[in-house]
């Protein structure tokens, strides 16, 4: 993609500068439609309607006009906060996340960039997430959100541990952290003739992993039933208790950006990535970023519905999960995975 | 201009203890309302925490104050208090009137016919499950799960518009007078009341499956929050808490007043079924079956309705109670709601005093709470089910 772009712009920079816009981009209009669905999803379960005024057909621009709302708040700062870190809090977060968009191999044409230790560089880039709501929550002066984030970092550096041993189990497989050529490597058709070539089908292991890698990533990115850093019943509303206006936005863009960068990735380790599901069918480039945003897009639905189905743990029984069930579970399976390879 | 002077809250903290590497630590005082999205209005807890783990909690109320009694000495009828009953317990208002009534009708010694008991009834039992489905959703919605909130609101919405058929209403109904109705039920009350019943049976299951037996929901309400039987009877707390802790006492069945003594229904205890007896999941579960029950008082009632009566055969034209003073309870939603009522012989009470389920119920808050965690704390309010309507009055 970069030489298709370098044939008709002039200038190196202005290619680099278009290339890297374009996640941003993405990210930006997947969150006004994510937020729309997530509304839409939650009315269609709970038995209502959801937007349906704003924009005409079944409130499509209700985002849009959230936005406008929000640009045009004031921007609070309490006066006892500490002003340096509370306005660069949501930054922080927001770049993390979008930084992490860079390794992810949205076609076999556009990836942004090639490093060889993309899934790595992901893991430890989304790692300052919980730098910038500890942040956050110190920032504001405010017990509640001092609490939020708190439990935040707890939660955070304990779920990362299952995060990285199921990735681990997969890169046993894989032999690369390269998400390109993890993608590579899932093209074409072979098990039983008609399943695609997907590493989610490679063993009965690899579907545990899954399991346990989306467990790990629904509280990682701080999703029902594992939303204890913004838990509003609770904690009136966490580290984002004191934001608003556009900084708070800026919260609410990360979490939906967080969501579909770890769906992305899941997509990317167990489905294939940007592979078609039929084999050479509706293959190439274009195609590619369709079934990837596609896969991405599945995974955030199946977030959504569990959001609007499930209670919420308490903190220690979030530990508990994670520390008493996923972590062994996670260490087993990577054992058995390792096996199956040696063996098989 | 005269200056008050306020005193801010004494609050004593244990000194900063060593940690041990050469920080200090100390317990934190949290606030938790009355801007609070689980106090179930404006219920201010002062929270001392020990990391999450909560190891005092005082409740402060008055947020809501409205001089109900004060208001009915100045009333100048008996008749005008109904309506501030409504507003008590904004939630069951069907049931504060029906014991208003029946207070004032037993100190005037008049007797209703039977079409208004029936109707009486049937009212106070729709409003006992409208109340404890918004008390359901409510206590789901604390514990994190939103949907099944919606999916009570449904129902409840059912019990509105039959009640808004009959007064006009839809929260503060004004319909159960002294000595009768505000008027005859409309037609198709005994169909629509009918299909109402029909139609809910299956939802109970549902909300079963929905939210009463989900993992989760049972990890966080199950050994949360235990109200021993003994601590319970010793606070004086009734209705659905008092039961979740496996006293079956209800005031329908032990002291019955109005007509239930003719109506075959179960007294709903907690027994611990999957944690310990008087958890929060106990008191919830109660209130569950109980609605169950009241769908059978309902279908008993429909049948045995006589289908002509006057309902205002018996209101009295001036409203002037003998000389005298009259205590009488009955079980609402909440737990027994008592109203003593001191008459002078003049048209104006000369005291009324309510004693409010919420507010008693409430009282065990600390005693139960210590130990807990700032996301029991919330669970355990919303299991004790308070309206600060009724706490404050």
């Amino acid at each position: 993609m970069q030489q298709f772009l370098e044939s008709f712009l002039p200038a190196g920079p202005l290619v680099v500068f278009v290339f890297s816009i374009i996640p941003l981009m993405i990210i930006l209009v997947y969150a006004l439609f994510a937020i729309w669905l997530e509304r839409k999803v939650a009315g269609h379960i709970q038995d209502r309607l959801g937007p349906m005024h704003t924009g005409g057909w079944h409130g499509w621009s209700q985002t849009i006009a959230d936005l406008v709302k929000m640009i045009q708040k004031e921007d609070i700062v309490p006066a006892k906060a500490d002003r340096f870190l509370f306005k660069m809090a949501p930054f922080i977060a927001f770049a993390a996340s979008y930084a992490a968009f860079v390794a992810i191999p949205f076609s076999s044409g556009y990836i942004g960039s090639m490093i060889d230790v993309g899934i790595f560089y992901i893991v430890a880039i989304t790692s300052l997430l919980s730098v910038s709501i500890i942040m956050a929550g110190w920032a504001s002066n405010n017990k509640w959100s001092l609490l939020g984030a708190m439990r935040t970092a707890a939660q955070t550096v304990s779920y990362e541990v299952p995060t990285v041993v199921t990735i681990l189990s997969v890169i046993i497989v894989t032999g690369t952290l390269n998400l390109m050529e993890v993608t590579e490597m899932q093209t074409g058709n072979a098990f039983l003739g008609f399943l695609p070539n997907w590493l989610i089908f490679h063993s009965p292991f690899m579907v545990i992993a899954f399991v346990l890698f989306f467990i790990a990533s629904l509280a990682e990115a701080h999703r029902v039933p594992f939303d204890l850093p913004e838990s509003e019943s609770e904690l009136v509303g966490g580290y984002q208790t004191e934001y608003s206006g556009m900084r708070w936005g800026l919260f609410m863009l990360t979490e939906y950006a967080d969501m579909l960068l770890l769906s992305l990735v899941g997509a990317t380790l167990f489905f294939g990535g940007w592979n078609s599901p039929f084999g050479s069918f509706m293959d190439g480039p274009v195609w590619g970023a369709f079934w990837m945003l596609l896969k991405g897009m599945i995974l955030v639905f199946v977030m959504m519905w569990l959001r609007w189905t499930l209670p919420r743990l308490r903190v220690d029984q979030l530990m508990n999960v994670c520390w008493k069930y996923l972590i062994p579970l996670s260490f087993v399976n990577l054992v058995l995975i390792a096996l199956w390879e040696m063996i098989f | 201009m005269t200056q008050v002077k306020q005193k801010g809250p004494e609050v004593t903290l244990t000194p900063p203890e060593d940690a041990g590497n050469g920080l200090k630590t100390q317990e934190m005082v949290i606030n938790m309302g009355p801007q609070h999205p689980s106090t179930h209005g404006v219920l201010r807890m002062e929270l001392t925490l020990d990391g999450e783990i909560v190891t005092k909690a005082v409740p402060h109320i008055g947020y809501l104050h409205r001089c109900f009694e004060k208001h009915c000495e100045a009333m100048n009828d008996y008749t005008k208090v109904i309506p501030y009953v409504d507003r008590m317990d904004y939630v069951a208002a069907m049931n504060n009137e029906l014991g208003y009534a029946i207070a004032m009708e037993r100190l005037m010694g008049i007797q209703v016919n039977d079409r208004v008991e029936y109707i009486r009834v049937i009212m106070a039992e729709l409003q006992r499950i409208a109340s404890h489905l918004l008390a359901l959703g409510t206590f789901g919605l604390d514990i994190g799960a939103f949907t099944p909130f919606l999916y009570c609101f449904i129902e409840r919405e059912k019990v509105l518009d039959i009640f808004e058929k009959a007064s006009g209403a839809r929260l503060l109904y004004n319909y159960i007078w002294i000595g009768g109705l505000m008027n005859d039920v409309p037609a198709d009350f005994k169909s629509d009341t009918a299909a109402f019943v029909t139609s809910f049976r299956p939802k109970i299951k549902e909300l079963n499956d929905l939210l009463s037996y989900n993992k989760i929901f049972v990890e966080r309400t199950a050994n949360v929050g235990v109200l021993p039987e003994k601590v319970a009877i010793n606070y004086g707390i009734s209705g659905p808490s008092l039961r979740g802790s496996g006293v079956k006492w209800d005031l329908r069945r032990d002291d019955p007043y109005s007509i239930y003594d003719r109506f075959e229904f179960d007294v709903i205890v907690g027994k611990g079924e999957v944690g310990t007896l008087g958890d929060c999941w106990d008191r919830y579960i109660v209130r569950v079956w109980e609605m169950e029950e009241s769908l059978k008082i309902i279908e008993q009632a429909l049948d045995q309705m006589p289908g002509e009566g006057d309902v205002q055969e018996s209101v009295p034209k001036k409203i002037r109670p003998p000389a005298g003073e009259i205590y009488c309870r009955t079980e609402t939603p909440r737990g027994e709601l008592g109203y003593y009522i001191i008459s002078d012989k003049s048209t104006t009470p000369f005291r009324i005093k309510a004693r409010a389920p919420s507010f008693v119920n409430l009282s065990v808050l600390p005693a139960i709470s210590v130990g807990s965690m700032v996301a029991d704390m919330v669970a355990i309010i919303g299991s004790i089910d308070i309206v600060l309507g009724e706490v404050d009055r």
